[in-house]
């Protein structure tokens, strides 16, 4: 009897079979059902899907570039907030120590080229789908979770776009939030807002009270604006990003896989 | 030399920019589809597209503007883009054709064959993942994120610019006040998309790439894409700079560059040059916005029924009122960019309706 290697000794050992507990899917058909069904990460995919939905010119992978994306930001997002403190006194020193201080010191980096990456294969992701109709029956409403979660990728972005409190991020987020400003009915220089304190005898709608006002925490963009959107970016809306990404997927999969030619 | 710089900061004038982007959009997509929809189209497009962007960084303006490190995603977009709107015609034309022979589309066949995920979609996917990963290091290590000076409220840079993906809106507000091109426009965008699947009644190009099945909603869409939003925010990115000037993109960023204000409202148009009124604008603002108000609902609301009734009559036929009147709104509201745009060009208008006392203003 031929002595056995090593890699059949660890797949033979007790602590590998407690990890996979079937062979290895090249083995055979059953194996390939079992490793998607057993593994909850991979069991996100259905077992079988149709052929003409595994081809890259047909679907170009986006959804998928955009999740793997997500994670890409999660984990150097996580990383980041080790090193950073959202106040007005400490948050750019922060910044400059991640990149002079900390070892390998291109997190930031590949968080920043990350989100805009996300931004575009976002956008191509549902040119696509568009382009190839997936949006229409039954998949009408999945469609609409994704135009929800290409709305919260760009307010993850937006909001992230802060936090290095440079020029380059309070001038960004005040010029982007100065629109908020001529909300109808809830801006101070809005149509509507006039007409509505008027209406109600007191000032109700002023720059100490508008839309603008809830988006910064203040009339300017400060360091309650920091800390807000700090919170948003980190917790907030990853948080509800990630729910909606369930819905997501579950759909995809309840409303017949990826789509094809019927 | 001089007169070839000269020449391409004349063409990416906004209105000029704007014209040309639609000329070649309505040119690749009817007329010289199918030669566009070619390869040899493809290369030709991308590589005039590298030659023209290495040359332009010979120029000192141009390769700060390119260089930026935010700019340069919009620069890798780009080439995305042409690519993933090449590829997808490419497929549609010969889907077109074989639908037009009466044969089965591309693929038609396996989307009855199923296999396995494992290991047919999980290694594609790993590979994907790999080679986004490497892009994503490598762009790391080259290239630095922005970082400026530390905050100062006190000083405002010029110009300042709303994140990269946002220009496309800021550049509206050119045409439009912030609160339309600032909040009604974009919750129309999320909104419109929302409730395209519901407004859309064709059956046919679910699950196929095609042209001729859907025109009337991939040009819509594709127009709405790719002129009303990646221009805006080229133009906004590139060919904006201090106090919101244009400058073309081989020319100084010079902040001292005086653009002439002679727009000039509907209203003004109406009493001081008309003639009405003796010359003079009415106190009230009722009187002096009447024609104003008037073609606004008149656009907005006798709009859609005449449409119904004369050009769009036979969309009202195949989806109903409620769906009809929906799509048609939505579509108005968006091809009012446009004309905005157009009558800002021609005859500097400003605003049709023009009531500052109470922030209303379109």
């Amino acid at each position: 009897m031929a002595k056995p290697t090593i890699f059949e000794t660890i797949k033979e050992s007790q602590a590998w079979k407690s990890i996979f507990r079937h062979g290895a899917p090249s083995a055979n058909a059953r194996n390939r059902v079992l490793v998607v069904l057993m593994n909850v990460f991979l069991h996100l995919h259905p077992i079988r899907m149709k052929k003409s939905g595994v081809r890259m010119s047909f679907t170009w992978c986006m959804g998928g570039i955009t999740f793997f994306l997500f994670l890409v930001e999660t984990i150097t997002g996580v990383l980041l907030m080790f090193y950073y403190r959202p106040t007005a006194e400490y948050a750019y020193y922060d910044i400059i120590a991640l990149r002079e201080h900390v070892p390998i010191g291109i997190m930031r980096e590949i968080h920043r080229w990350g989100a805009h990456s996300m931004v575009i294969s976002v956008w191509l992701h549902m040119f696509r789908v568009f382009l190839t109709g997936s949006y229409k029956p039954p998949r009408e409403f999945n469609w609409g979770i994704g135009v929800v979660l290409l709305v919260l990728t760009l307010l993850l972005s937006f909001t992230g776009y802060l936090l290095p409190w440079d020029q380059l991020a309070i001038w960004a987020i005040t010029v982007g939030s100065n629109m908020a400003r001529a909300t109808p009915f809830a801006g101070n220089e809005g149509p509507g807002a006039a007409l509505l304190n008027s209406l109600l005898g007191f000032e109700a709608i002023n720059a100490g009270s508008d839309a603008r006002f809830a988006l910064l925490a203040g009339r300017l963009v400060g360091e309650a604006t920091l800390l807000r959107f700090y919170v948003l970016h980190c917790i907030f809306i990853p948080l509800v990003a990630s729910v909606l990404m369930a819905v997501h997927f579950w759909r995809v999969r309840k409303d017949g896989g990826i789509s094809g030619p019927l | 030399m001089g007169f070839i710089t000269d020449l391409i900061n004349y063409l990416c004038r906004p209105a000029i920019l704007f014209t040309l982007s639609c000329v070649a959009f309505y040119l690749g997509l009817f007329p010289y589809r199918e030669k566009l929809a070619k390869k040899s189209s493809l290369y030709t497009i991308l590589v005039s597209m590298a030659v023209f962007i290495l040359i332009s960084m010979l120029n000192p303006t141009f390769r700060d503007v390119v260089t930026k490190p935010d700019n340069v995603p919009i620069v890798l977009m780009l080439f995305l883009l042409t690519f993933f709107c090449w590829l997808p015609l490419n497929k549609a034309v010969k889907n077109d054709k074989l639908i037009e022979e009466g044969k089965d589309v591309e693929n038609k066949q396996e989307a009855k064959e199923l296999v396995f995920t494992w290991p047919d979609l999980i290694f594609s996917e790993f590979i994907c993942a790999i080679v986004v990963w490497s892009v994503l290091l490598i762009w790391a290590i080259t290239i630095r994120a922005p970082l400026e000076e530390p905050a100062n409220p006190v000083e405002t840079p010029n110009p300042s610019k709303a994140p990269w993906y946002f220009l496309g809106l800021q550049e509206m507000l050119v045409y439009y006040d912030p609160w339309l091109a600032g909040v009604v426009f974009p919750t129309l965008i999320i909104v419109g998309l929302i409730v395209l699947p519901y407004i859309d009644v064709n059956p046919k190009g679910n699950g196929y790439y095609c042209f001729k099945d859907r025109k009337f909603a991939i040009t819509t869409y594709l127009f709405g894409f790719l002129i009303l939003w990646v221009v805006l925010i080229v133009l906004g990115t590139f060919l904006r700079g201090p106090n919101w000037n244009f400058y073309g993109p081989y020319e100084v960023w010079d902040l001292h560059k005086l653009e002439v204000l002679r727009n000039v409202n509907l209203s003004e148009y109406i009493f001081r040059f008309g003639g009405l009124n003796g010359g003079k604008l009415p106190d009230f603002w009722l009187f002096r916005e009447l024609v104003g108000i008037i073609l606004v609902i008149g656009y907005m609301f006798a709009g859609p029924v005449i449409l119904g009734k004369t050009v769009m009559k036979s969309f009202l036929e195949k989806m109903g009122k409620p769906r009809f009147y929906i799509m048609v709104v939505i579509l108005l509201l968006m091809a009012s960019l446009p004309i905005k745009m157009i009558l800002r060009w021609t005859i500097n208008l400003k605003y049709i309706v023009a009531i500052p006392e109470y922030f209303f203003n379109i």
